[in-house]
């Protein structure tokens, strides 16, 4: 197994976390990842606000390191997951568009790079039961909210993640792991992330209802594969008492930072510290495997 | 959703600034509004029809109708998380946060009114560090953003615990392939240039 791995801008900025325990995990199960030299900014919500052509052309060019490699592309943030995805059907699908992005980047691309996110790779390529294998810790009945939020599943006929409505990818991760995973209505609810420094208000409001949800169903975390999704759930909780009334306390971790304590990986290396809501709950409930 | 985001009368007069501004849009975004049929399920699962006082649904309507430049301001164009629920639950496939998107571009080519949070200027913030850098620049960003939007000591109580924790870069980033970088922001810009 390996891939040619997009780390991505956050990776080494707001999801220092998510960097450190995607690489980790995927270390300790035998995936190889190799960094693609010279990758660059995917362009984010910015560019496809901005202009079509540097939105698509962006995402093309890392993409042409990777089909150089020869390999499938890996990513753990779903941002650059969602616009490489839409990048290869925008151009898979247009002559228009294949003709005006290879004249921006300065050579062709057919939009034929394979991306995957790091939990499609772990669940279908190295498998539940190889992962239950190797765990030596156990969540312990855990009781957690898996939450997708919006940019693996949708637009669903490109990024083609599990499930549009009811993705239960995480969940499988969760249960294997000796977690329960619960059932509540948020899993693809939008936190608000693209509004995050322009209208705080709204990411409150929005992240806050999120967290109500898990609460209400009986969560003791919520798990994420989103950075922008972990940066509005977790850095945002503090404000929320002064716009909703309601505290909170809960922890919002990567689902790799569980599987990094499932696999008995030491918390510093899988960012465990980065957290600002320390994960109490979860450090309390984790055991040996029986 | 919480207040008069849904259910409204549109009243517009046709045009009013300039002319109707549907078949750009669709041209921009390649994507057709024919088929909608009001059903309104996107404005049902639009997050921010409360906040943005508009809804997808109502977005299309106005097109319909023949909306001109006006359209431009509504609340909703960058208010739009680009969660694309609406397109996920769209019963005709109309692919509604890329028609967002064309609004997005035709906003910032006739330098439409910016409404309240200024995002093309947290955009051209982001945009501009990429461009230089090649890859995002959080800290110079933020700062950008912050001085140009008059917001600098909001989230200031944050930055000590995002350094202490490494979850903000100190030093800008390096590695990426600037040259090619460079070249698409050349290249997109002589393209936007073109269109007019």
């Amino acid at each position: 197994m390996k891939y040619a791995y997009y780390p991505g801008c956050s990776s080494h900025s707001t999801a220092r976390d998510m960097h450190e325990s995607g690489t980790t995990v995927a270390r300790a199960l035998g995936i190889n990842l190799v960094e693609i030299e010279g990758w660059s900014c995917c362009g984010a919500t910015a560019a496809h606000q901005t202009d079509r052509v540097l939105a698509a052309s962006l995402p093309a060019a890392n993409m042409l390191l990777a089909k150089r490699m020869g390999l499938d592309m890996l990513v753990t943030c779903a941002a650059c997951y969602n616009r490489m995805k839409v990048t290869n059907h925008e151009v898979s699908s247009s002559t228009v568009m294949r003709t005006r992005v290879a004249d921006a980047v300065g050579q062709p691309y057919d939009g034929s790079v394979a991306v995957r996110h790091l939990v499609e790779v772990l669940v279908e390529d190295v498998g539940l039961e190889k992962l239950r294998n190797s765990f030596t810790h156990s969540l312990g009945g855990l009781k957690v909210a898996s939450y997708y939020g919006c940019l693996l599943v949708r637009p669903h006929d490109i990024t083609n993640f599990d499930d549009a409505e009811n993705p239960t990818i995480l969940d499988r991760l969760v249960n294997a792991m000796g977690g329960e995973s619960i059932d509540w209505p948020g899993k693809v609810d939008c936190c608000g992330g693209g509004l995050n420094l322009t209208r705080t208000d709204v990411v409150v409001k929005l992240s806050g209802s999120i967290i109500d949800m898990a609460k209400a169903a009986g969560a003791d975390c919520i798990a994420v594969a989103c950075p922008m999704c972990q940066a509005s759930l977790d850095l945002r909780q503090k404000d929320m008492p002064k716009q909703t009334g309601r505290r909170y306390e809960m922890p919002i971790v990567y689902i790799t930072q569980l599987l990094g304590l499932c696999l008995g990986i030491p918390q510093k290396e899988i960012g465990l510290n980065r957290l600002m809501i320390a994960p109490t709950a979860v450090l309390q409930s984790l055991g040996t495997k029986a | 959703m919480d207040d008069q985001g849904i259910i409204m009368t549109i009243t517009i007069n046709k045009a009013s600034t300039g002319t109707g501004l549907k078949t750009v849009v669709e041209k921009i975004s390649g994507i057709s509004l024919d088929a909608c049929y009001q059903c309104r399920k996107c404005s049902a699962g639009c997050p921010v029809a409360g906040p943005a006082k508009s809804a997808p649904s109502e977005i299309i309507r106005r097109l319909h109708l023949g909306a001109g430049d006006e359209l431009l301001e509504n609340g909703l164009v960058w208010m739009c998380l680009s969660c694309e629920t609406c397109y996920g639950r769209c019963p005709m496939e109309i692919n509604f946060a890329a028609v967002i998107d064309a609004l997005r571009s035709l906003s910032l080519e006739k330098g439409s009114k910016t409404p309240e949070g200024n995002m093309p200027l947290f955009n051209r913030m982001f945009l501009s560090n990429v461009r230089i850098f090649g890859r995002s620049y959080d800290l110079s960003m933020i700062a950008g953003y912050k001085l140009g939007s008059g917001s600098l000591m909001d989230d200031m109580e944050k930055f000590p615990a995002m350094l202490k924790k490494g979850k903000m870069a100190i030093l800008p980033p390096s590695g990426a392939d600037k040259k090619t970088v460079r070249r698409i922001f050349e290249r997109a810009k002589q393209g936007r240039g073109k269109k007019k």
